[in-house]
């Protein structure tokens, strides 16, 4: 269980005038003032749970996750992590997370992925022989075999970061922060961490708390999404509904054997685009049943596509609506 | 306890592990460190072919000093230097977040981490060369003088340990590497000499302020027998506070990190 009840962090900072003049009035007679970087955030997270956070670069999402396994002090608020304030770090609490990013490595460059994981083993206090049947366990979910043996330098990236979930996930946590843990992964390896991550939480009922640039991350992993704007909490809920009140249309794109005029399509819905053979309609979901039904008996059509306007599009426009808000 | 232990010897079987993988630089380190002897033994021969006198130290009973030098630069070598200019470049990549959430004292981690075996055979000539001048000197050893030896290298160790961690958990604020190694290394050649050989105002600054006479020249008393029992008391107590400063220090310094790192 994760609590969070009016979470704030202010940074404060001093800014700098350029110039000899602003160094030494930087120098002298600093302002300081604070910048709020999460601001009066409030949710709750079951065990269990596989919750995204999304949000642009610098909206506060790091932050938050930071604040959630103890490594910034909030300014004002609480958290609190499985009955622990994550802030004082306690060893208990320590062994019950695990952290995860994307952009910064653990494992030593110059040594095979083994001797990283059997030093954090005796670090977490296992024994050899329980370090040896997790780290068997996790790899073959992993599909990791040999390249545990491979120096690290030596890997590709997709390898280096599965050998990085396994040295996170040694001690089994029972609550996983993920911070852009697919960054600069190719489709392939997202896919196969994705599915490992789902796979994970299915069998150990871990709660996932993830980051991420990709909206695939989130559309396959989790059912419940956290939006952050500017440091405020702009959405909490599940996925699907966050798509629908966004978009409550449907895009249907249709390849025709002759080309028609555009009259044609105005009574079956809004002409996203018309190129000779290639329709794009935007349809509402209550009538798409019977337009396509339509389309299929008036023209002689030779390929229909629905599909979910791209939901990373809707996320932006939904952060663009709040600016306006 | 046993953790600890069992964390240390893993920590140090992979910095030897990962020194081997490169074959190449592990020979020129090799080469580097027989420079970095020849060097020592240069200095030492020097000592020879004076003809003055350094205090009221004899040629033989300086050399002890030099041996106890040699030693601590080798210690330096094997554990500070790795290991401690380590911990600007965790802060600068951000690694520190993982140290930080391993159920572990993060000073430990980052204190010993690393082992570098280039510093070994500077150790062992330090310590061949303390004996062999004691011996040659017309020292007998007493149990006394051994444990007076022991202790005082250990409280000289720590000392320079606490003085170097400090200034590396001050990298936390300037996140920069200056050469604060430079400096260390400048003060312990400064204890390459008896600290009778310096002006009585230094004596006073090198024995409380920055306490070179610590790490060299009252461990060289000890193994002679002539460090008295008051100076070692005193020692143990300056070096618990440098220690205890240094944990405090780092409990500071964390405290800034983490409510204000991102």
């Amino acid at each position: 269980m994760i609590v969070v009840d009016q979470l704030s962090k202010y940074y404060r900072v001093a800014n700098k005038q350029p110039g000899f003049k602003g160094t030494l009035k930087h120098f002298f007679d600093r302002k300081t003032y604070d910048i709020p970087a999460v601001t009066d955030i409030s949710f709750k997270i079951s065990p269990g749970e596989v919750v995204g956070f999304l949000g642009a670069n610098g909206a506060g999402k790091t932050t938050l996750l930071k604040m959630m396994c103890g490594l910034i002090h909030p300014s004002t608020g609480l958290v609190d992590v499985s009955g622990y304030s994550p802030q004082r770090r306690q060893t208990a609490f320590l062994k019950e997370i695990t952290l995860v990013m994307g952009q910064k490595q653990q494992l030593i460059w110059d040594l095979p992925p083994m001797d990283s994981l059997y030093v954090n083993a005796a670090v977490y206090g296992l024994s050899d022989h329980e370090a040896k049947v997790r780290i068997n366990e996790l790899a073959e979910m992993l599909e990791l075999g040999e390249e545990l043996t491979r120096p690290v330098r030596k890997l590709s990236l997709g390898q280096r970061m599965k050998s990085e979930i396994l040295a996170a996930l040694l001690h089994k946590p029972s609550v996983l922060f993920l911070d852009e843990p697919t960054l600069g992964l190719d489709v392939n390896a997202q896919a196969r961490v994705r599915s490992f991550l789902s796979e994970y939480n299915k069998r150990t009922g871990a709660t996932i708390l993830l980051t991420s640039h990709y909206m695939a991350d989130i559309t396959a992993l989790c059912p419940r999404v956290i939006c952050i704007h500017k440091g405020k909490l702009f959405y909490d809920g599940d996925l699907d509904s966050l798509a629908n009140s966004l978009s409550p249309s449907r895009e249907v794109k249709v390849e025709l054997k002759n080309p028609c005029a555009s009259e044609q399509f105005e009574k079956y819905g809004v002409i996203q685009d018309l190129n000779d053979r290639f329709v794009c309609l935007l349809v509402s979901r209550d009538k798409l049943t019977d337009v396509v039904s339509n389309l299929l008996t008036d023209f002689d059509i030779i390929d229909l596509e629905i599909s979910d306007p791209p939901i990373d599009q809707l996320i932006g426009e939904l952060f663009i609506k709040g600016e306006v808000n | 306890m046993h953790r600890y232990f069992k964390t240390i010897r893993l920590f140090w079987s992979t910095a030897f592990a990962s020194q081997l993988e490169y074959q190449l630089n592990f020979l020129i380190e090799l080469l580097a460190m027989l420079g970095t002897l020849l060097g020592s033994v240069f200095i030492l021969s020097l000592f020879f072919t004076g003809g003055r006198e350094l205090g009221d130290w004899t040629w033989e009973s300086a050399l002890v000093i030099q041996g106890v030098y040699t030693f601590l630069d080798g210690l330096t070598n094997a554990l500070l230097r790795p290991n401690l200019t380590e911990i600007v470049n965790y802060v600068r990549e951000g690694t520190l977040d993982y140290v930080l959430l391993k159920p572990i004292d993060s000073q430990f981690w980052l204190s010993v981490k690393k082992f570098s075996f280039a510093g070994l055979p500077e150790i062992i000539l330090g310590l061949s060369i303390v004996f062999w001048a004691a011996i040659q000197s017309g020292t007998s050893f007493s149990l006394y003088s051994l444990s007076a030896f022991i202790i005082s290298l250990i409280i000289g160790f720590v000392i320079l340990y606490s003085v170097w961690f400090l200034i590396a958990a001050s990298s936390i604020w300037f996140v920069k590497t200056w050469n604060a190694t430079e400096v260390l290394r400048a003060l312990l050649a400064a204890g390459r000499y008896p600290i009778s050989a310096y002006p009585v105002i230094l004596r006073f600054i090198f024995t409380l302020v920055l306490p070179v006479a610590f790490l060299t020249t009252f461990p060289a008393e000890a193994i002679l027998g002539e460090l008295k029992f008051n100076i070692l008391f005193f020692g143990l107590i300056l070096s618990s506070l440098f220690f205890t400063f240094s944990r405090f220090f780092w409990k500071f310094a964390l405290k800034h990190y983490t409510s204000a790192s991102s």
